[in-house]
């Protein structure tokens, strides 16, 4: 395939099949308000990068190891109520950071660009990349779509959708691993800083033109891709970074949805 | 009330001796109860007094921590809970809410709501909704289900006095049309107990439990709501021949809709009812003709709400 040859063009099909990804799932993490959950999720992913260095292991899959115990230690924690989940969040996000790049300035061996790791490199995708973006984001669509009435029963009230026979707390369960497999997968293409941007952004911008939770999924994936392929294409006119550049596209994005247009919102006139 | 071979059916759901303890505290201890098909059962109590927790252990939603709740296999529960808020990030219009835990024909959809008195809200967020349209709604939800076992917490919270009124009758007249079992959790006692097959009465424990004419009659009842609390809650056991639309019109027994009723029409009684507040407890009487109870102004006793109308 020449066109795969094309950096740009690797970097456009790996950053639209994230978008796709992030839209539906970044719509529950704003739902259940976790953008502080998935902040502290993606930053955990510098110790599994450390982790990774250390002991041999593949990259992607110690990212992900490492995030998924983040978010399972901290329902444990949740449960124990001695802190509040801010506070808890907060010294979980930094300290594993921290701890990260401690662990890697002790590892004088290896030469890490961390700027790649913290920001993202997608102009340096290869195929292979896009095939484990493609495959992981079809997975987890799918999971999402088979979870997606215990979930989105769950987000609204846990107790409901119990009592009336459904699973929330197991849906629960596997969306923290589905957050923590797209933060392994999305590492290196918007950075461990910028991946809940890509989450929460498009979902937010979608918000306003959505009547029900599924239009508002879908639409999330649109202004998703539009974002990357926005950014993208500024990034190289500008000759600017392009995951801040995507990011940035997302935001513009968002604050267009929020102007006031001719028509009123969607929904009923308020009461 | 109940048919007597309706008793001798195995219950949806018993609790025996079931307590629930949390952060170092009794939530509620040895709690007794048990819902049959077509069964109406209410628990009333204090804040605090155990009763979403009992209904939580009744419906699974909570394990007991001691005792047991036995559950019949396979049930399908409709569930109003007593705090429901949307995050204002969700766009869920009410149509969309009504399928939220499992699909359901567009007929049954609009059954529901038009029972509920909201079928012209079906487009609208639920976010938008006042705190008595989204009451509807919720309850709409649940009756849309068919389920076995209708569980309502406080489910006429801030809906308006004759909404009130109509919706305990929806709620009767859905257990007697499909014969559902149905916990209601109450402190809005005016209205309730009649239709009440059981009364539980709660404060961490039960207290008492009977029909509703004999908790409202007991010493423990009369001590957990004050002294007055016997006198001035009457049961309200009408025999409606007619039906309160949600609209706040009445549809006669012959069919003829009305919006309102006024003094001296030959239906009020007066000359009966003058004189101090007295108890209604087991009254019952006939009409056949209109009560606007939203145009009554709602007064503090019970007797006098019981009446509902006519007397200002």
């Amino acid at each position: 395939m020449v066109m795969l040859d094309d950096f740009f063009v690797r970097a456009l099909l790996a950053g639209i099949g994230l978008a796709l990804t992030t839209g539906p799932l970044g719509c529950f993490v704003i739902w259940r308000r976790m953008a502080y959950f998935g902040d502290t999720m993606a930053h955990s992913a510098l110790l599994g990068v450390a982790l990774s260095l250390l002991l041999s292991l593949n990259l992607m899959v110690s990212v992900f190891v490492v995030a998924a115990t983040i978010s399972l230690l901290l329902l444990v924690l949740q449960r124990r109520q001695a802190l509040s989940s801010d506070a808890l969040l907060g010294i979980l996000s930094h300290s594993t950071l921290a701890i990260g790049l401690v662990m890697v300035a002790f590892m004088s061996w290896v030469r890490l660009d961390l700027i790649a790791f913290l920001f993202g490199d997608i102009l340096a995708v290869t195929v292979t990349d896009i095939a484990i973006v493609w495959g992981g984001g079809i997975f987890v669509l799918a999971a999402l779509a088979y979870l997606w009435r215990p979930l989105l029963a769950g987000t609204v009230n846990a107790e409901l959708a119990e009592a009336e026979g459904l699973k929330p707390e197991r849906a629960r369960l596997v969306f923290m691993l589905l957050m923590a497999l797209v933060i392994a997968i999305a590492m290196k293409i918007v950075g461990i800083m910028l991946i809940t941007a890509l989450l929460i952004i498009p979902a937010a911008a979608a918000r306003r033109f959505s009547a029900t939770p599924e239009v508002m999924a879908v639409l999330a994936s649109v202004i998703g891709v539009a974002a990357v392929v926005g950014g993208l294409f500024g990034s190289l006119t500008y000759d600017t970074p392009s995951g801040p550049s995507i990011v940035v596209a997302a935001l513009v994005l968002f604050l267009a949805s929020l102007l006031p247009y001719g028509r009123r919102r969607v929904e009923q006139p308020n009461p | 009330m109940l048919p007597p071979e309706n008793l001798n059916e195995r219950p949806l759901v018993s609790l025996s001796d079931a307590g629930v303890f949390r952060n170092g505290r009794w939530l509620v201890r040895g709690v007794d109860f048990s819902v049959r098909r077509g069964e109406i059962v209410t628990l009333i109590g204090p804040n605090g007094s155990g009763k979403s927790t009992s209904a939580k252990m009744a419906i699974g939603v909570l394990s007991p921590d001691e005792g047991k709740v036995e559950r019949q296999p396979g049930f399908r529960v409709g569930y109003v809970p007593q705090k429901l808020s949307v995050d204002w990030t969700m766009p869920l219009t009410v149509r969309r809410l009504m399928t939220l835990t499992g699909s359901l024909s567009d007929n049954d959809i609009v059954a529901a709501l038009e029972s509920v008195g909201i079928a012209h809200l079906a487009g609208a967020e639920v976010q938008h909704l006042s705190g008595g349209e989204f009451q509807r709604a919720l309850l709409a939800r649940a009756i849309a289900r068919k389920p076995d076992l209708l569980v309502l917490d406080e489910p006429v919270q801030g809906v308006d006095f004759a909404g009130e009124i109509a919706l305990y009758n929806l709620i009767t007249s859905i257990r007697n049309r499909t014969g559902c079992g149905i916990l209601l959790i109450s402190h809005d006692l005016h209205v309730v107990m009649a239709e009440t097959d059981t009364v539980i009465c709660l404060n961490g424990h039960v207290c008492c439990r009977g029909t509703p004419a004999a908790v409202s009659q007991s010493p423990e009842y009369m001590r957990l709501f004050g002294a007055t609390a016997g006198q001035t809650l009457a049961v309200y056991s009408h025999d409606h021949d007619h039906t309160h639309l949600p609209d706040g019109r009445v549809r006669h027994a012959d069919g003829s809709v009305t919006d309102h009723c006024f003094p001296g029409d030959g239906h009020h009684h007066e000359a009966e009812h003058e004189g101090e507040p007295h108890s209604h407890h087991g009254h019952t009487h006939e009409h056949d003709h209109v009560h606007d109870h939203g145009r009554a102004a709602p007064t503090p006793t019970g007797a006098d709400r019981n009446k509902g109308h006519g007397h200002a």
